[in-house]
């Protein structure tokens, strides 16, 4: 992945650690309550036993004077190995106790104090750290009692180094894990980067890749991919449309020069006047082929949808076919309609006149039975949120494969173009609808076409 | 919408020198504010070859004044005009009280375009490219328009008779029965009769359609009137003229 390799840069990243300050302060103070909590309550629970020894001690001194002292300092060590106690006399001198006089003098008096354990101070071992209280009774002997607390040091240490190794790694991994987790986000990014590129430089049937987990980054993929589908979908009728512009327009200009050369050639006014009349006919041909060309983009432009109003549209179905009914019966056939006031849609009377018309139209020069004759029956109906519109004929109808086709611009079943028409017809119907929020189905009327305009119904408001 | 391909390319086979309706048209004062040179030079040609008399205005300024001053039976005016446009035109007409028909031309075509164009107080609109043919017969309504009283309940065009109130139609006292489609169809007829009437005046007036239905529907439906009006008497009154349009002989 050459096009953007910056882990450290990207979103994910940024979140990652973001998460993971928050993450170790979490920690920290988890850890760090656990910690204090454990330790504390060890520490208070030697302090509480030498405690109890001192105030023991301390009794019998005040009852039984110093042998009373020496026979208790006696017996507490006999039941509790552990402990050390120092007693010494006012001079100095050691009365009772396992502990040699660790520098009685330098120690501050009647406070806890901490002091190294020398050599042969009772069952402890040498170079120990004890901890105690240091007892001068007012002119008689000083007591120190102790417990060697260097496991509780050593526990206290080990805790500590664990939490900064725990936080170490924490912070390493989390900052890997926010690596690797950036560097495969970076690395879809950036095959979707690579694709919309390909795209760019012309490969219109590239699509983003997916994944399958259904993430959001699939989730923007397959929005894109769709997109792509449609862009290459109107991409593909565009070049369509374009190269049947040309042909349409080619072939009226090619005869019309055709015309004007001949006619240069010509003497007789007569002549020369048939092919001017000729060449307008053409002109006007064309002018009506541009014409229908800019109402449809007009349609696709959506800009007449703010001018449309509710309207019944069984009114303009009526007018249509009363507009058109005679020149069915004119040609021997029929146009009959079956319709309901009701049909309330938002529409414009102009639009879905014309549009109705192009259907009937297109019946009409399409639609022919075997017999001749076209029999056209317009309907209009209510069907759920829908009204359905629909124009039917019992003509040779279009093939399956043609139907989605012949709603593009100049598409002309009729391939040799021989008989009246701009191929918009059909095109000018669809954006008429898409215009108004429907959609036009094309279907089998067994036989014939039906066409069906389906659009979405207005309910009256209370 | 393409207004007037149809209708335009029927128009081109009328033969336009020989005017076999000229005695019923009358020499109207028309006044053209357009500044394309070479399409406002083509069209007053065109209308004083008709019988007309015309003046030309090159820009909005000079044509509202030229209008203002007065004496025109009809005002022809492009949209697009430089110094003041064509709608600015028309409302300054309309706001000095000035009731000149008028005839608005413009690129523009869509329905929304000719519904501004109406509202600003234009009488009727044509789209660019029109044929001239179309133009005359329209500018031609338009000038005759005023010389109906709009409160005559009875049309007459010889011995037709439309009574708008109580809507019946007799000819030579004997009753014509129509549809409500056909009345208004006669009814325009016979407002513009000793006028040709467009297959694209008709489509705007009588069905309010303003595009091109590619079919010729329209001749459908006047030759059934026709055969409600004409049938049984000796003397045609609706008349096609040939490549033109239709006409009520007025007398």
């Amino acid at each position: 992945m050459r096009v953007n390799t910056k882990p450290f840069r990207t979103s994910t990243f940024r979140l990652a650690a973001l998460y993971l300050l928050f993450f170790s302060v979490s920690i920290w103070a988890v850890l760090g309550y656990i910690y204090y909590n454990t330790v504390s309550l060890l520490e208070r629970q030697n302090e509480e036993t030498i405690t109890a020894d001192v105030t023991g001690l301390t009794d019998e001194y005040r009852i039984a004077g110093i042998p009373g002292l020496i026979d208790a300092t006696n017996r507490r060590l006999g039941e509790n190995p552990n402990i050390l106690i120092m007693l010494a006399g006012p001079d100095g001198q050691q009365l009772a106790g396992n502990l040699r006089s660790p520098n009685i003098n330098l120690l501050p008096d009647n406070s806890w104090i901490d002091f190294s354990i020398g050599q042969g101070d009772g069952n402890a071992t040498l170079g120990h750290v004890a901890h105690g209280f240091n007892v001068q009774f007012p002119f008689g002997p000083q007591m120190i009692v102790a417990l060697d607390v260097e496991d509780l040091n050593q526990f206290r240490e080990i805790i500590r180094e664990s939490l900064i190794w725990a936080m170490g790694l924490a912070v390493l991994m989390g900052l890997g894990g926010a690596f690797i987790m950036s560097r495969n986000f970076l690395r879809r990014v950036d095959a979707i980067t690579e694709t919309s590129r390909s795209i760019m430089r012309g490969n219109l049937a590239g699509r983003m890749p997916v994944s399958g987990s259904g993430d959001e980054l699939d989730r923007l993929a397959q929005s894109l991919n769709e997109m792509l589908d449609q862009i290459e979908r109107l991409m593909s009728g565009m070049r369509e449309v374009s190269s049947n512009v040309a042909h349409d327009l080619k072939t009226p200009l090619t005869r019309l020069r055709a015309r004007a050369e001949a006619a240069l050639r010509q003497r007789g006014r007569a002549e020369i006047q048939s092919a001017l009349q000729q060449t307008l006919d053409d002109c006007d041909q064309l002018l009506s082929t541009f014409n229908a060309l800019l109402s449809i983009a007009q349609l696709e432009s959506g800009q007449q949808r703010a001018s449309l109003q509710v309207l019944d549209a069984n009114d303009i179905i009526a007018d249509v076919v009363d507009l058109y009914a005679p020149v069915a019966e004119e040609r021997d056939g029929v146009l009959d309609m079956e319709s309901r006031p009701g049909l309330r849609i938002l529409a414009k009377r102009e639009l879905l006149a014309q549009a109705l018309i192009n259907l009937i139209d297109n019946a009409l020069k399409h639609g022919m039975s075997p017999d001749g004759a076209a029999h056209i029956s317009v309907q209009g109906q209510k069907l759920g949120d829908e009204v359905v519109i629909t124009v039917g004929d019992k003509g040779q109808g279009i093939a399956e494969k043609d139907r989605q086709r012949v709603l593009n611009r100049f598409v002309r079943l009729d391939e040799s173009r021989s008989r009246p028409g701009n191929g918009l017809g059909l095109s000018l119907v669809s954006s008429v609808v898409n215009l108004l929020g429907g959609k036009l189905i094309l279907a089998d009327n067994h036989p014939g076409l039906k066409a069906e305009l389906r659009l979405p119904l207005v309910r009256a408001t209370p | 919408m393409p207004a007037s391909n149809t209708a335009a390319t029927q128009l081109k086979h009328a033969d336009l020198t020989k005017r076999p309706w000229e005695g019923t048209a009358k020499v109207m004062r028309i006044l053209v504010i357009e500044d394309d040179k070479d399409a406002a030079s083509w069209l007053v040609k065109g209308l004083k070859e008709s019988g007309h008399v015309v003046d030309l205005a090159n820009d909005g300024e000079q044509g509202l004044g030229m209008a203002s001053d007065g004496g025109y039976d009809v005002l022809i005016v492009d949209r697009m005009l430089p110094r003041l446009d064509g709608l600015a035109v028309i409302k300054g007409l309309r706001g000095a009280d000035n009731k000149v028909p008028i005839l608005i031309l413009s690129a523009l075509s869509d329905v929304d375009e000719r519904v501004k164009g109406l509202r600003a107080g234009g009488d009727d609109y044509l789209a660019k490219p029109y044929s001239f043919a179309e133009l005359l017969a329209r500018v031609e309504g338009l000038g005759a328009r005023k010389l109906l009283d709009p409160k005559d309940a009875k049309l007459r065009a010889m011995d037709l008779e439309m009574d708008l109130m109580t809507r019946t139609v007799t000819r030579a006292g004997k009753p014509i029965v129509l549809q409500p489609r056909e009345f208004k169809l006669l009814e325009f007829l016979m407002r513009n009769a000793g006028h040709i009437v467009t297959r694209t005046m008709l489509l705007e007036n009588v069905w309010d359609y303003h595009f091109d239905p590619q079919t010729n529907v329209i001749d459908v439906h006047v030759s059934r009137l026709r055969g409600k009006v004409d049938k049984g008497f000796a003397q045609p009154l609706l008349q096609t003229v040939r490549g033109a349009g239709y006409m009520i002989r007025a007398r």
